[in-house]
């Protein structure tokens, strides 16, 4: 006996334009709600956690050179749920965590390490001379140096980058945009007062990121976004149920 | 324009040529279904995703948590919890121990030490290099010069709470001026003191300006870095008669201290490894450079 699918024919479906519309139709409907019905979700695939929210100023102009550099190219920002990522980087990573990256960073290839967590591991000037000359510090280093980082950020002003943001989702407030530029060079500079920038944005750092506090440059603005990477969550104040995803 | 035949009129394969029947200007479209083969995987893949929708929670919202009822999420809660289970026993008891006594105990020593070289690749490696050789900027931790000091209890203090760490009050902390740049000391003063800290480590420059630098530098130095230039580990200020430079021994990067200062940074890791970790890392360090007692 023949099965079925070696006695059916294309010449069918070819020659009966509304059989070939309808199943067109449907195959196309699959591919649609595979891709779209998950958004309709986001509200139980976002664990609840607390301390994520938006990028401050300066960080958020530190990712734009994150993804002008091409940095996802090589580095993920996504710690998988297995032992030994937990054992090298920590906690594995949360949709929340990235909620309000637009485009995400999760990448997809790992030449250089997972960045997801790597807030806080190194300081600000180890950030920035490695940026410079990563084989000053680490000889076997096949990155890329980034010396041109050391020059003013400039481009796009950070009050249109932040209303963008606010275009596709991220909750930024009035106040926060009307602030963006003050923000901004606050946070590069510890000699201003930062309270405002630190209410506005919960445990913002401000600091030195570049090692030179009298101008904000694009290292200031990068290295102030890389030590803030996977620090907002507190995952000593974490319940198992409030990972599950439902 | 294109013609489309009708299979009555010519028919699929009727010379026995294998073509759809199709014709166009001459142009005949070849009849190659697809192998068996790969239709065969085709649809097993079909089937696996079905399979694959029933065993694990493929519906978002729906509280659907699949037949199997496991996700990547409880499969690595799981082995986490074992892992906790085999090495719990031996981490407990590190915890309530001190540096000190877990030397003493070999089988724990071997343990810490197994343990620490991998805990010190992980988190130390990247500033303090592969071997703990150390980087321009950031300490060699295989010598026995010692910034804030060498005993087991300093080490530990220094992992915990870090060097000038933000958000750690207990963090070591000092501040070197900057004398050129806050008009503390004059461009020439600054160069005859650099020829002075030069000659305590043994190498003749400039004589006459290094005699006139012992003045400057009994008034600004001597306080933290010794009459001598040998350093004082309380206040974490380096020794300046020795050959070990953490930011470059030659003039210009001698001057450029004295001008600008210099302030490395280490972070607190009391926040972010376990207790059993942080000793663990303690006697790895204390077996990787000449420690004090």
């Amino acid at each position: 006996m023949v099965p079925f699918f070696r006695r059916f024919s294309h010449a069918l479906i070819e020659r009966n334009l509304l059989l070939l519309g309808v199943l067109t139709l449907i195959t196309i409907s699959i591919g649609g709600l595979v891709q779209v019905v998950p958004l309709f979700t986001v509200e139980s695939t976002i664990e609840r956690v607390h301390g994520v929210r938006p990028y401050t100023p300066l960080e958020l102009m530190g990712r734009e050179i994150y993804v002008r550099e091409g940095c996802y190219l090589c580095h993920s920002q996504m710690v998988r749920p297995f032992r030994d990522e937990a054992e090298r980087y920590g906690h594995y990573s949360l949709a929340a965590e990235s909620m309000y990256d637009r485009p995400f960073q999760w990448g997809s290839k790992r030449t250089g390490p997972d960045l997801a967590r790597v807030g806080g591991r190194y300081s600000d000037d180890w950030h920035a001379m490695h940026l410079r000359d990563p084989r000053s510090l680490v000889p076997e280093s096949i990155m890329p140096s980034y010396p041109f980082l050391d020059r003013p950020l400039s481009g796009v002003s950070v009050t249109e980058r932040m209303k963008t943001m606010r275009a596709v989702g991220v909750p930024y407030t009035d106040e926060q945009i009307a602030r963006a530029e003050a923000d901004l060079a606050a946070q590069a500079n510890p000699n201003v007062d930062g309270s405002g920038l630190t209410q506005r944005y919960a445990r913002a750092r401000q600091g030195v990121f570049d090692g030179d506090e009298r101008r904000v440059t694009e290292m200031d603005a990068l290295v102030a976004y890389l030590q803030m990477l996977g620090t907002l969550v507190d995952f000593t104040d974490v319940q198992p149920d409030a990972v599950k995803q439902r | 324009m294109s013609t489309t035949h009708k299979p009555g009129a010519h028919g699929a394969q009727k010379d026995g040529d294998n073509t759809t029947g199709h014709e166009w200007d001459g142009i005949r479209e070849l009849n190659t279904p697809l192998p068996t083969w790969w239709l065969y995987v085709f649809y097993a893949t079909i089937a696996f995703a079905l399979v694959w929708v029933l065993l694990y929670p493929a519906f978002p919202g729906t509280g659907w948590n699949g037949l199997l009822g496991r996700t990547a999420r409880t499969d690595i809660a799981e082995q986490l919890a074992a892992d906790r289970a085999q090495n719990e026993p031996v981490l407990a008891r590190l915890r309530g121990m001190t540096p000190a006594a877990i030397i003493a105990d070999p089988e724990l020593r071997d343990f810490a030490l197994a343990g620490g070289r991998v805990a010190f690749g992980n988190n130390c490696a990247g500033c303090h290099g592969a071997g703990g050789q150390g980087a321009p900027g950031f300490p060699s931790l295989a010598d026995d010069e010692w910034l804030w000091g060498g005993k087991l209890a300093d080490i530990q203090h220094s992992i915990e709470h870090g060097i000038r760490a933000p958000d750690d009050e207990n963090t070591r902390m000092n501040q070197m001026p900057r004398f050129l740049a806050d008009g503390m000391l004059t461009q020439a003063q600054v160069n005859d003191v650099a020829e002075h800290v030069l000659s305590l480590s043994g190498r003749a420059g400039n004589a006459v300006a290094a005699g006139r630098g012992a003045a400057v530098f009994a008034e600004n130095c001597a306080a933290c870095h010794g009459e001598q230039g040998q350093g004082n580990q309380e206040m974490g200020a380096p020794a300046l008669n020795d050959a070990i430079w953490l930011y470059g021994g030659d003039k210009a990067a001698v001057v450029r201290s004295v001008s600008f200062s210099r302030a490395g940074v280490m972070p607190a890791w009391a926040t972010r490894l376990d207790p059993a970790t942080i000793r663990m890392l303690v006697v790895y360090l204390h077996a990787l450079g000449g420690t004090q007692e």
